[in-house]
C-alpha cells in the first residue's frame, strides 16, 4: 500500500483537518459555517471512496457483471448531505438573526457586547 | 395487532404530529396535539417496558426488511426505560409550556414551538429505539436541529449566540460520531448494532475498532456534555425558554449517554473495553474532573439557570463515572442516575422558570427574598436541590449511594470518596440559593406574594413529588436500571 494508493484517505483527512481548523480559528460566523461544511464533506468522502472499486460496475445481477461497487454508502451519504444542508441553512438563518440583534457577526465583538451587557 | 408496531409508532406519532401542528397553525390546537402525542408516547413506552420485562427484547423490522439488511428497531429493558423517561419529561414539559412558552415566546408563531418540541421528541425517541448505527445519527441530527431552534427562541439575544455555539459544537460532535460509524462500517460491512457486536471481533484490523471507539466517544461526549466538551451547555440551558431548558435537561444529554452506553457495552462489550482499549480510564478521569470543576463553577455563577446548567455537567460526571467502571452495578447506577437526575433537573428548571416568569429574571439579585414572595416554589426548589446534593429521602441519594457502592465493589473506593466529596460542592451552590431566597430582603418594588400559574406550578410540583417518591422508595428505579444494565451488557450479543 502506497501513499498514492491511499489518495482517497489523504484527501479525506486533509478536508477534515482543514474544516476543523477553520471552525476553530476563524471568528467570523459565516466562515465558521464554511469550515463546518468542509468538515462535513470529508465524511462524505470517507464513506464514498472505499465503496468504489476499480473496474466496478453498478450492482446488477446478470451476465458480464462480476465486480460491482457498493451502492449503500451513496444512499447513506445522500442522507448525510441532506442533514448537512439543513444544518448550514439553519446556521445561516441564526447568523442573520445575530446580525439583526447585535449588528455584527464577528465573535470577538459579540463576546464584547455580551460582556458589556453583564 | 397495533401493539406489535409500538416500537415504530413511538417515533412516528410525534414525527407526524409536528407537520400536522404546522398545518393547523393554532397555538391552542398545537398544544393539545403535542400533549396527545406525548401521552401516546408515554403509554407506548410503558407498555413496551412491561412487555420487555415479561418476555425479553422486542425486535421490529422497518418495512419488513429483516435485520441486518433492513433497519431494525430494537427495544430492550434499557431502551424502554429511557424512552419512558424521555416521553414522560416531554409530557410534563408540554403541559408546563402552555403558560410558560406563551409568556416567553408568545406571538402568532407560537404553534411552531410545539411542532419543534415534537420533532425533538421524535428524534430523541428514535435514537433510543433504533438498532442501527447510521439511523441513530439521523435521529441525533433530527433532535439536534430542532434543539438549536428551540434554544434560539429564548427572549434574550444571547440565546442566539448560545444556539449558534451549540450548532457548531453539536454538528462537530455528530460528525465525529458518523466518522466512527463509517470506520466501523468499513471494517465490518454492517451497520446493525447487534450484527456489529458479532462481526467486530472478527474484523481484519483491530486498529479500526480502536479508532472508531475514539471518534464515537468524542462525538457523543460532545452531545452528552462530557467535562471538557461541555462549553455549549451552560449558555444553551441558561438562555433557552424555561420549558425548553426543562425538557432538554431531562432528555437530550441523557439520550446521548444511553447511545454511548449502547455502543460501549452492547457493541464493543465491557471485556474488550477494559482489555484492549484504554477508553474507560480516560472517561473516569474526565468524570472526576467534571464532578469537581463543573460543580465548583456552579458555585460562582450569578444566574440560577446557569448554576443549574453547570450542576448538570457535574451530575453527568457521576453518570459517566458509573459507565467507566464497566461493571454491571456501575452501569446500573449510571442508568438509575440518568432517570433520577433527569427528573430532578427538569423539576428544578421548571421551578426556576416559574420564578423567572414572576420576577423577570433568574439572576441572584432578582431572587432576593423569593422565599417570601413565592414560598411554595422556593420550598420545592430546595427539595430538588437536596436531591442534587444527595440528601437521604431524595432521588439523588438513592443513586449516589448505588454509585458509591458500585465503585467500592469494583475495587475503586477512591471513586466513592469522589462522589462524597464533590457532593459537598453541591451543598455550597444550593446554600447560595437558600441564603438568597430566605435571608435577604425582597428588593423595593418586588411583586406582591403569589405563585406562578397553576399549570406551571402543578407540573413542577408533580416532578418534585416524584423526586421525593423515588427517594423514599428507590427500588422500582433501581430494579429497572439493573435490568437495563443487564440488557446493555449482554443484550445485543
Amino acid at each position: 500500500m502506497s501513499v498514492a494508493g491511499h489518495f482517497g484517505y489523504w484527501a479525506t483527512v486533509f478536508l477534515m483537518m482543514a474544516g476543523l481548523f477553520i471552525v476553530i480559528s476563524r471568528g467570523n460566523l459565516v466562515k465558521k459555517l464554511v469550515g463546518l461544511s468542509i468538515f462535513q464533506s470529508s465524511v462524505y468522502l470517507l464513506y464514498i471512496v472505499p465503496g468504489k472499486l476499480v473496474g466496478g460496475t453498478v450492482p446488477i445481477v446478470g451476465e458480464g457483471f462480476t465486480v460491482y461497487s457498493n451502492p449503500l454508502p451513496h444512499v447513506l451519504i445522500l442522507t448525510a448531505i441532506v442533514v448537512g444542508v439543513a444544518t448550514l441553512a439553519l446556521g445561516l438563518a441564526i447568523v442573520v438573526r445575530i446580525r439583526e440583534a447585535y449588528g455584527t457577526i464577528e465573535e470577538d465583538d459579540l463576546l464584547a457586547a455580551d460582556a458589556r451587557a453583564d | 395487532m397495533l401493539a406489535e408496531h409500538f416500537p415504530a409508532l413511538l417515533v412516528v406519532t410525534p414525527l407526524v404530529a409536528a407537520p400536522l401542528i404546522v398545518v393547523v397553525r393554532s397555538a391552542r390546537a398545537g398544544w393539545a396535539m403535542a400533549l396527545a402525542a406525548c401521552l401516546a408516547a408515554v403509554l407506548m413506552a410503558a407498555q413496551l417496558l412491561a412487555r420487555v420485562a415479561a418476555s425479553g427484547p422486542v425486535s421490529y423490522a422497518i418495512g419488513s426488511w429483516p435485520p441486518p439488511w433492513g433497519i431494525e428497531y430494537r427495544v430492550d429493558a434499557a431502551s424502554a426505560l429511557v424512552a419512558l423517561l424521555v416521553s414522560a419529561i416531554g409530557t410534563a414539559s408540554v403541559v408546563y409550556a402552555r403558560r410558560s412558552a406563551a409568556a416567553e415566546i408568545g406571538g402568532e408563531r407560537l404553534y411552531l414551538f410545539y411542532a419543534l418540541m415534537m420533532l425533538c421528541l421524535a428524534g430523541l425517541l428514535g435514537m433510543v429505539v433504533t438498532g442501527d448505527a447510521f439511523n441513530l445519527f439521523v435521529f441525533l441530527e433530527i433532535s439536534s436541529l430542532s434543539t438549536y431552534v428551540l434554544v434560539a427562541l429564548g427572549r434574550d439575544r444571547r440565546a442566539l449566540t448560545a444556539s449558534f455555539q451549540y450548532l457548531i459544537l453539536g454538528t462537530v460532535g455528530a460528525t465525529f460520531y458518523v466518522m466512527g460509524v463509517g470506520i466501523l462500517y468499513l471494517a465490518t460491512g454492517t451497520l446493525n448494532l447487534a450484527d456489529l457486536a458479532v462481526r467486530l471481533p472478527q474484523a481484519a484490523d483491530p486498529r479500526a475498532a480502536t479508532v472508531a471507539i475514539a471518534f464515537i466517544t468524542a462525538g457523543l461526549g460532545l452531545k452528552l456534555a462530557m467535562f471538557p466538551l461541555h462549553a455549549w451547555l451552560p449558555g444553551a440551558y441558561a438562555h433557552a425558554p424555561s420549558a425548553v431548558s426543562a425538557f432538554l435537561a431531562g432528555t437530550a444529554t441523557k439520550v446521548a449517554i444511553y447511545a454511548l452506553a449502547r455502543i460501549w457495552f452492547s457493541v464493543y462489550g465491557a471485556d474488550a473495553l477494559l482489555r484492549d482499549i484504554p477508553v474507560a480510564p480516560v472517561l473516569a478521569a474526565l468524570s472526576v474532573a467534571a464532578a469537581f470543576i463543573a460543580s465548583g463553577a456552579a458555585i460562582v455563577q450569578d444566574d440560577l439557570k446557569r448554576m443549574l446548567a453547570y450542576s448538570s455537567v457535574g451530575q453527568v460526571g457521576y453518570i459517566t463515572l458509573g459507565l467507566s467502571l464497566a461493571t454491571e452495578p456501575g452501569v446500573a447506577a449510571a442508568i438509575a442516575h440518568v432517570v433520577n437526575h433527569g427528573v430532578t433537573k427538569s423539576a428544578l428548571f421548571m421551578l426556576a422558570g416559574a420564578m423567572a416568569l414572576r420576577l423577570g429574571g433568574t439572576r441572584f439579585s432578582d431572587l432576593a427574598g423569593v422565599g417570601r414572595t413565592m414560598p411554595v416554589i422556593t420550598f420545592a426548589f430546595v427539595i430538588g436541590g437536596l436531591s442534587l446534593i444527595g440528601v437521604p429521602g431524595t432521588a439523588g441519594f438513592v443513586t449516589k449511594w448505588a454509585l458509591a457502592g458500585a465503585a467500592i465493589r469494583a475495587g475503586q473506593p477512591v471513586f466513592a470518596a469522589v462522589v462524597l466529596l464533590s457532593s459537598l460542592l453541591a451543598v455550597a451552590y444550593i446554600w447560595r440559593f437558600v441564603e438568597c431566597a430566605y435571608f435577604r430582603e425582597p428588593p423595593a418594588g418586588a411583586p406582591a406574594p403569589g405563585e406562578a400559574p397553576a399549570s406551571m406550578t402543578g407540573t413542577a410540583l408533580a416532578l418534585t413529588a416524584a423526586v421525593v417518591a423515588m427517594g423514599l422508595h428507590g427500588a422500582p428505579v433501581l430494579g429497572a436500571a439493573g435490568r437495563a444494565a443487564a440488557a446493555l451488557m449482554g443484550g445485543a450479543r
